[in-house]
């Protein structure tokens, strides 16, 4: 089977700290990291290829850096590594992303499955990968937490809902984004590691695609943010005081206050 | 917007490298912003002069006014699952009903299901003008095929300039789908919604609920959000409202290319986080799988449900649907009880919208007391016991 997997960049927010005072990440000198999601779509693009052969390629979309994750993406094991990344592309949204990825995967063409992480942990949107699947023209499966089957031609995977589980048959080519239950993301191999370093990784730029410039970057992006405000700051914080019990006895209180209990 | 300003920036560079974006360049000697400003802030603190600063000025946009004003009217998808509405969709048309009375326009909703003749007349008392209902044994489960096909078809039909629906499982999976199709924008998981004239300003958290972001779609159609529970009220309905309820057509010839065979409930009642009340969580500090058993019947005097971090997810204590935080799930509930929980930043920006917090911790430095409006420093398992005791007495 052909699987494709889309990754992206995001900062690494593990060791981020608080600034007390103004209540903002500070994020100065922050790592970046493949994202968490995709790193569990990487997984599980290598072991379908180890269950029923195949080849694994990963695309990721960003500026000329994201080639680390994409280094990072072939010494877990994936084959061939792509970067779409342009100027062009900037200021995409998820709709503009999403177009400009599925052309390069109409490029690339030949595939059976696309896996995608549910969501980046930067903008928390989950849909580049619905949206990519409709301009592919293929189903899709959002929130799987595991695939029960995998044989030529036909899939069972369980889809995370709020309260349980769906199962679902679907066959390929079908796009899935995946949670973080379906797997362990394996370590790099260290072999891999060396080889990665020497990858000469193709850079497609927008001439490379079969592209509508209306489409793409911030032109093809509907949406726009208009600004950006801090949070409104919560209610006062209040301390407890006196032994155990009595804080226990003031929370009480409070909380029957505001209505709660 | 970040912007810089060029009469104090000295060219010196340093901004660059703080940016996990490469969104910074020199341009003539001074550093610019580019369009791959993801408005991170990272760059603001980075700046020994203070060149770099934070703006609210709007970008400029145009709107091609005389095709956009055909689309009229909010739209609301009602979902149901099993026969059963949502309260997100109730809460939806609480404020759907704002927003059509704010832009004298009409209020829909729009129902898909098998069986759901009763479901489409409630949708009437909680304040819809019109119900569009598309009803067909075909369509009792949910698929993004199905779905996707009628939902896309009568958008394109009736143009509606709004479409609100909830960031639920089945929301964040078939309506970006739509959007996409109809190639449109959407907002995903907004916490506030508003006006500028006809345009929508989307509110929606930002890095993890750090940042606040406007987000507007001012040249397409309809202007798409999914909205979080919990974040509107749901109106109190009134069983004399009338509206017009139309019988959506269903194509027998949807081509579906998934097919559920089978959903598979969780065990544990207490699993629903997106959609309680009073959430307790549990963390590492519990120590072990069976201490979750104190926080279930904490939860159960509040009705609430059961969270936990991720330290206790992966420790194998509690399943994954529990987790919440970044790779979790993200709660706001009216009440929210960190037990032995530390309050990784990965924590924190999964809950820290709750209304209130109570933190239960050991360590007296513990980040989550940073986030609570109450915090009790001591031993969970003589805190909770303790608790649950007052809590019976003073309900009698």
């Amino acid at each position: 089977m052909n699987i494709i997997v889309c990754i992206k960049q995001v900062p690494d927010t593990s060791e981020v700290k608080i600034n007390p005072e103004t209540n903002t990440l500070i994020r100065e000198g922050m790592p970046s990291i493949i994202n968490p999601f995709d790193m569990h779509a990487i997984e599980e693009g290598i072991r379908i290829k180890e269950k029923v052969g195949g080849k694994v390629t990963a695309l990721s979309m960003g500026p000329p850096q994201a080639m680390e994750a994409l280094r990072e993406a072939f010494s877990m094991g994936v084959d061939e590594v792509f970067l779409i990344s342009d100027r062009a592309f900037a200021g995409s949204d998820t709709l503009a992303t999403s177009y400009t990825l599925s052309k390069a995967i109409e490029k690339l063409g030949g595939y059976d499955i696309i896996l995608c992480g549910k969501q980046a942990i930067d903008g928390d949107t989950a849909q580049v990968g619905p949206e990519l699947a409709e301009h592919l023209g293929i189903p899709f499966v959002t929130s799987v937490k595991k695939i029960d089957e995998i044989k030529e031609g036909y899939l069972r995977v369980h889809r995370m809902m709020e309260d349980g589980y769906d199962v679902i048959e679907t066959r390929p080519p079908v796009l899935l984004t995946v949670v973080k239950e379906i797997n362990e993301p394996r370590p790099p191999s260290l072999k891999r590691k060396m080889q990665a370093k020497n990858l000469q990784i193709p850079v497609w730029k927008k001439e490379d695609l079969n592209i509508d410039e209306e489409r793409i970057g911030l032109k093809g992006s509907p949406t726009q943010v208009l600004r950006i405000f801090p949070p409104a700051t919560k209610g006062e914080r209040k301390i407890l005081q006196g032994n155990l019990e009595e804080q226990v006895d003031r929370l009480v209180k409070e909380l029957k206050g505001l209505g709660i209990v | 917007m970040i912007r810089v300003k060029k009469e104090i920036c000295t060219g010196c560079e340093v901004c660059i490298s703080s940016c996990p974006y490469s969104a910074i360049e020199m341009v003539e000697g001074k550093a610019f912003i580019t369009e791959i400003c993801n408005l991170c802030r990272a760059c603001l603190s980075s700046c020994p002069e203070g060149a770099i600063i934070e703006t609210e000025e709007s970008p400029e946009f145009r709107v091609q006014s005389s095709e956009l004003s055909q689309y009229r009217g909010v739209w609301v998808f009602a979902e149901q699952r099993r026969g059963k509405l949502q309260d997100i969709s109730l809460e939806l048309l609480g404020e759907g009903r704002r927003l059509a009375d704010t832009l004298s326009t009409e209020l829909s909703a729009v129902i898909i299901g098998s069986n759901i003749k009763k479901e489409a007349e409630t949708l009437i008392d909680y304040g819809a003008d019109k119900v569009f209902v598309a009803d067909d044994p075909s369509l009792s489960d949910f698929h993004d095929d199905s779905y996707g096909h009628i939902l896309s078809e009568l958008i394109e039909k009736e143009k509606p300039e709004i479409l609100l629906s909830g960031a639920t499982s089945i929301g964040r999976s078939f309506i970006p789908k739509v959007a996409a199709r109809l190639k449109t924008g959407l907002t995903a998981d907004c916490t506030g919604l508003d006006f500028d004239g006809r345009i929508l300003h989307q509110i929606r958290p930002a890095f993890g609920g750090n940042i606040m972001a406007v987000v507007i779609c001012p040249n397409r159609r309809p202007q798409m959000a999914t909205v979080r529970p919990k974040v509107f009220k749901k109106p109190v309905p009134e069983k004399s409202r009338k509206g017009k309820i139309i019988k959506v057509l269903v194509p027998d010839n949807i081509p579906l290319r998934t097919k559920t065979l089978e959903f598979v409930k969780d065990l544990t009642s207490t699993v629903n986080i997106s959609e309680a009340d009073v959430i307790i969580a549990g963390g590492r500090g519990l120590g072990e799988a069976r201490n979750f058993r104190l926080l279930e019947e904490l939860a159960e005097v509040f009705g609430g449900a059961i969270g936990a971090s991720r330290a206790a997810v992966d420790a194998g204590w509690i399943s994954y649907p529990h987790q919440i935080g970044q790779t979790g799930r993200t709660v706001s509930p009216k009440l929210y009880i960190a037990c032995g929980i530390s309050g990784a930043v990965q924590h924190l920006v999964g809950m820290q919208s709750s209304d209130i917090i109570v933190a239960i911790n050991k360590d007296p430095d513990a980040p989550i007391f940073k986030v609570a409006t109450y915090g009790i420093v001591g031993d969970i398992f003589e805190i909770l016991p303790l608790l649950i005791k007052k809590i019976k007495e003073v309900r009698g």
